[in-house]
């Protein structure tokens, strides 16, 4: 497999974890309570951790003298290939976890099977990831079910959550060129093979929370084309701000 | 307990790194810890391999360059690097570190299964350091740092760290 085509592969994971965890960090001082304020930061600097085992790996692929930082502060929206889902701003508690638990199951499932990739490196990665990411599921299911199971309007609120976010869901297991390439060279995970449990996984939690399954066979897509909403924006000028103002800066 | 990098690490660079410490925990060395991986001399030169404990965890950087200063004290030229695989669990904490932690009120790690019951079923299970007593309570699966969540005691009152299991 050529370092370009697996640079993007790589991109495709990475970048879901980037862009969660500076969702997750907007909420530092913000959450609705100490111990869920502090909850959402640790799973940021988690996911923000794992971001940059895979851009230093990327780095040394790409080997023209690029940095952790610069892939991860210096490319433009359209370099980046997150999924819609993360990207989605942090309106409410209830909106911030039911996007949480959409990525963590997925994530979870993901990392099992990329553990045992042919390549080292990120079989590495997966395996150290997946003792943190299994305390992220936990933390958010367990909330799908406080909040669903809860009072009349937390139940409301999240369920509304859910009717919105799940037509962000199925871009989870949308291949592009790269992921082909990835998956035919045992490095990647073919996630089409994810989707029944992932679903079957998401149906149980929120079943026990009370919540209804929506019924909509309509989903968006994009992000992993680089075609981002337009949160995306917003959040990237956020940033990258120090890094463009301040060329090279550090800390 | 089978720690398998004991092996690669050069005996007389043992009493350096048992002076250095987790920033965060500054009770436990990082030896106590388990997060040394090797330490061999090469080429004059210490070479030192250091394992994450999560992979976003900020102390590592910060014991990278204790490490390095430990070493210039003696007058020893040290390198450190990183490795991630195979990942570190709480396993690899030593039977002292695990009492240095308890006497510096952290409740240790539990084993795989009892963690989970206490981190989701709600037994209770974990002991307060303080007191000793069981009837304690999680308030939050996670807590000051990455690797800890936060306990109440019901029965002496104090709040208290536990270090979650890491398998």
């Amino acid at each position: 497999m050529e370092d370009k085509n697996k640079i993007q592969y790589i991109y495709g994971i990475a970048d879901n974890a980037l862009i969660l965890g500076q969702r997750l960090s907007e909420l530092c001082g913000h959450g609705p309570n100490l111990e869920t304020d502090i909850a959402m930061t640790n799973m940021a600097l988690d996911l923000l951790g794992q971001t940059r085992s895979y851009y230093q790996y990327v780095a040394q692929l790409s080997g023209e003298g690029k940095t952790e930082d610069d892939i991860a502060f210096l490319r433009i929206e359209r370099e980046y290939k997150n999924v819609l889902l993360v990207e989605q701003p942090n309106t409410h508690f209830g909106y911030v976890i039911v996007r949480q638990f959409f990525f963590d199951i997925f994530h979870l499932l993901l990392l099992e099977k990329l553990q045992n990739s042919e390549d080292d490196t990120l079989a590495a990665i997966a395996k150290k990831s997946i003792k943190e990411v299994s305390y992220h599921q936990r933390f958010s299911s367990d909330w799908i079910k406080r909040l669903g199971d809860g009072t009349e309007e937390s139940h409301q609120k999240v369920q509304e959550a859910v009717n919105h976010l799940w037509e962000y869901t199925d871009e989870l297991f949308h291949s592009t060129d790269d992921d082909k390439i990835a998956v035919e060279n045992k490095v990647g995970v073919n996630t089409l093979d994810l989707k029944e449990k992932y679903y079957q996984k998401l149906r149980e939690v929120l079943e026990e929370a009370t919540l209804d399954i929506p019924e909509t066979k309509w989903f968006k897509k994009g992000g992993k084309q680089g075609v981002h909403t337009e949160y995306m924006g917003y959040l990237l000028a956020d940033l990258q701000y120090m890094q463009r103002t301040y060329p090279n800066m550090k800390w | 307990m089978t720690i398998e990098f004991e092996q690669h690490i050069d005996p007389t660079l043992i009493p350096i790194l048992e002076e250095v410490s987790d920033p965060e925990i500054p009770v436990l060395s990082i030896m106590d810890m388990g997060v040394v991986r090797s330490a061999l001399f090469k080429d004059s030169i210490a070479q030192i391999t250091i394992t994450p404990t999560y992979s976003g965890c900020p102390a590592m950087d910060v014991i990278g360059d204790d490490i390095i200063n430990a070493f210039a004290k003696a007058n020893i030229k040290a390198k450190v690097s990183l490795v991630l695989s195979p990942a570190w669990t709480t396993d690899w904490i030593t039977p002292r570190g695990r009492k240095a932690l308890e006497k510096y009120g952290i409740a240790a790690p539990l084993d795989e299964e009892a963690d989970k019951e206490a981190l989701l079923g709600g037994k209770k299970i974990v002991k307060c350091p303080q007191c000793g007593s069981t009837n304690t309570k999680m308030i939050s699966q996670f807590g000051s740092t990455a690797c800890k969540a936060l306990f109440k005691c019901n029965d002496c009152l104090e709040p208290f760290d536990y270090f979650k299991c890491l398998k």
